[in-house]
């Protein structure tokens, strides 16, 4: 797993300046990146490429080592092997270089609690050297983007947990950065919240061009925001792709389509209906919803899916049957990483990712 | 398991100034701070209570000799004979230590049990900034309440008392106060040391007590019954005996770092002092202003009486903070 193949272009359109930026200077690229605490190897020859201007996720389980990743990129950790470039930089020799280009927002985000959220960012813009005149501008901009500027003047002492989380997105936004690395940013943030935050970080790729690489556990967030996702496991990739090629990988090389005919919900699971879907060339499976009072026919191989609704079409041409609904179903990212995940407990490390 | 070396990225020395930003907010953060409060009431009300009950002794000392000389240093000296309560440099060098655990004991593990470390150390400055700008930050803090102190005691000696200090006792003052500041800094480099090693700051702030106190209480008790061991002076049998004996006995004292700052202390406020021993009641000031007449050291024959002090002490510092240094910069980020 040495390249990654030449996926689709990203979904998101681009800025000119990261258009401009050829694809050598991959905002962030790993090569064989090591991490080991004595014996245990937390993260295992990574190689990854995160390109200008995408979303990348990260998912794995609990200890797959994204974490220790994350500090790797930041030279907040340095790595037992391999080397890591961000902003084309190595975070392990040029960590200031890289700090001032990168806003990161840790896993378990905390603020100087005697201090408001505003004082709290002051003191980042300090740090990160901007300008005096500009700071307050730019404090007021970033609690205006995360939805905290009723808060701002209160000590952080009283934030609850998705108010932190949220002056820590703020907070990683306020230098401005290049690069955004966020640990599970969503996690204790409400519904409407991540609706909001997600939205952001669209924009943030949209209209400013940036680069986010985050991780996280909930995969629906995952599979609505980021353009590609990596897969870990006990501190390898196992899986890396768009959604779709994903689903290609571990899906098993299936599509799905839910099929639904009038007359069929009184007549549950009518078996002359189930044997003209299997009849199709390509129809691997057919089950009845009855939650839904539809069909759910999986075709292998998934290329095979344009025939079987050709097939299919015509067949209730020809019958006069009245089709409400034909739909493909999205391969879902939950499914795909439960499978991923089992087939890396069954393989265990001889797994390869083939591209 | 540093990463930020300063050497590996020479174009950007220059520009960093991260730790005046973090001692400027661990500074401003030190001084609104309660504990700031408390101890500037504690060792403010124990500068002027001694003072209080030694003035009527002072003042008679003033009156009965007109030119007494060092008679503002006195304040300083003098324990009042009514009330058992040590002499302003002695409690000082017993409280001092508290100042300087107090203000560093949490300084690195609330930043880790705060979960700020990770975002601090993200942003743009070296990781021994961090450590820097803190250190700095509590000197100053100390700076701040030792000046207060001293303050107030010389502003009562000049006001109540009407004794104005001779530029030769400013300058014997202020050499005090910046051995004091050493003495304080040693142990804000200890409190820095055991907040980089001591995950809890309740347990730090624990470890670091309970050493004062060992050092405070039983400090002198041990080191004396080592010297008894050692060197037993009473058993001299010959004068060379008594002497060598009596300078192996002093060497064992000074292991302990409270003898080293008293010593000093002693030689720096009392030009009369060419030992160890100092008067701590006006008999015994009279009786050495009268032995010393005409032989009182200079203010530079007393620093080269305790510059092996001073150095000891600044050695001393320098080993804790350098401990504590190199610890942070080779622990991990995550707790
Ligand atoms: N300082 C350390 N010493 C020893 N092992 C460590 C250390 N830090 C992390 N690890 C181990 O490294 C592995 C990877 O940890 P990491 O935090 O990167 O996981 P993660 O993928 O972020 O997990 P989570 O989803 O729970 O956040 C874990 O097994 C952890 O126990
Ligand atoms: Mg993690």
């Amino acid at each position: 797993m040495t390249d990654i193949a030449p996926a689709r272009p990203s979904r998101r359109r681009r800025s000119t300046p990261a258009a401009a930026s050829p694809a050598s200077t991959s905002p962030i690229r790993t090569r064989a990146l090591t991490k080991r605490y004595g014996d245990f190897v937390a993260v295992d020859v990574l190689d990854l490429e995160v390109r200008t201007g995408e979303i990348f996720g990260l998912l794995g389980q609990n200890g797959a080592g994204k974490t220790t990743t994350i500090l790797m990129l930041l030279g907040l950790t340095e790595p037992s092997g391999g080397t890591a470039r961000v902003v084309g930089l190595d975070p392990a020799r040029r960590p200031l270089e890289v700090k001032r280009r990168v806003g990161y927002l840790p896993d378990a985000v905390g603020f100087y609690g005697n201090l408001t959220g505003r004082e709290n960012l002051r003191y980042t813009a300090e740090l990160n050297g901007l300008a005096a005149d500009e700071t307050e501008e730019r404090i007021g901009h970033v609690l205006e983007q995360v939805g905290l500027a009723g808060r701002a003047d209160t000590a952080t002492d009283t934030y609850s947990r998705g108010m932190l989380q949220r002056l820590g997105i703020a907070d990683a936004l306020l230098k401005d950065p290049d690069v955004l690395i966020l640990d599970e940013p969503t996690t204790s943030i409400d519904p409407i919240g991540v609706v909001e935050i997600l939205d952001l970080l669209r924009s943030l790729v949209r209209d400013r061009g940036m680069t986010i690489l985050l991780s996280s556990h909930l995969l629906g967030q995952v599979q609505s925001v980021c353009d590609r996702v990596g897969i870990f496991a006990a501190g390898r990739l196992i899986g890396l792709g768009t959604v779709p090629e994903l689903a290609a990988q571990f899906g098993g090389a299936a599509a799905h389509l839910e099929v639904a005919i009038a007359g069929d919900a009184e007549v549950a699971d009518d078996p002359a209906t189930r044997a003209l879907l299997a009849s199709f060339d390509g129809v691997a499976a057919v089950d009845w919803n009855a939650a839904s009072s539809s069909w759910h026919v999986a075709v292998s191989p998934a290329d095979a899916s344009g025939r079987v609704r050709e097939a299919l079409l015509r067949a209730v041409l020809e019958r006069g049957l009245r089709l409400t609904s034909l739909r493909v179903l999205e391969a879902s990212l939950d499914d795909i990483y439960r499978t991923a995940v089992a087939g890396m407990a069954v393989a265990g490390t001889t797994t390869e990712v083939g591209q | 398991m540093t990463t930020d070396t300063r050497a590996l990225e020479p174009g950007l020395e220059g520009r960093s100034a991260g730790w005046r930003i973090v001692a400027r907010k661990e500074f401003s953060d030190h001084i609104s701070s309660a504990r700031f409060i408390v101890l500037l009431l504690v060792l403010g009300a124990a500068a002027i209570v001694p003072l209080y009950f030694a003035s009527d002794a002072i003042r008679s000392v003033a009156s009965q000799v007109t030119d007494t000389r060092n008679a503002f240093l006195a304040l300083f000296l003098f324990s009042p004979s009514s009330v058992p309560i040590p002499n302003v440099f002695n409690f000082v060098g017993i409280v001092a230590p508290l100042l300087g655990v107090a203000f560093a004991f949490d300084a690195i593990n609330s930043e880790r049990t705060d979960g700020t470390l990770p975002r601090l150390l993200s942003q743009p400055i070296y990781r021994d900034d961090v450590v820097n700008g803190k250190f700095t930050a509590g000197l100053a803090a100390i700076t701040v309440v030792l000046l207060a102190v001293v303050g107030v005691i010389s502003g009562f000696g000049i006001v109540r008392l009407g004794i104005i200090p001779s530029p030769d006792e400013v300058v014997r003052l202020l050499a005090w106060v910046v051995l004091t500041i050493l003495w304080v800094s040693l142990w804000l480099a200890f409190g820095l040391l055991l907040s980089v090693v001591i995950r809890r700051a309740a347990t730090a702030a624990l470890v670091g007590f309970g050493v004062w106190l060992l050092v405070a209480i039983f400090g002198q008790l041990i080191i004396s019954l080592i010297a008894g061991v050692l060197a037993p002076v009473a058993s001299a049998a010959t004068a060379e005996e008594f002497v060598s004996l009596s300078a192996l006995s002093a060497t064992i004292a000074r292991l302990l770092p409270l003898t080293l700052y008293q010593e000093a202390s002693a030689v720096l406020l009392n030009p009369s002092v060419t030992t160890v021993s100092t008067p701590t009641t006006v008999g015994q000031w009279q009786q050495w202003q009268q032995q010393a007449q005409g032989q009182l050291l200079s203010f530079d024959q007393s620093a080269l009486l305790v510059w092996p002090h001073l150095v000891s002490l600044v050695a001393l510092t320098a080993a804790c903070f350098a401990a504590a240094y190199i610890m942070f910069m080779r622990q991990e980020v995550r707790a």
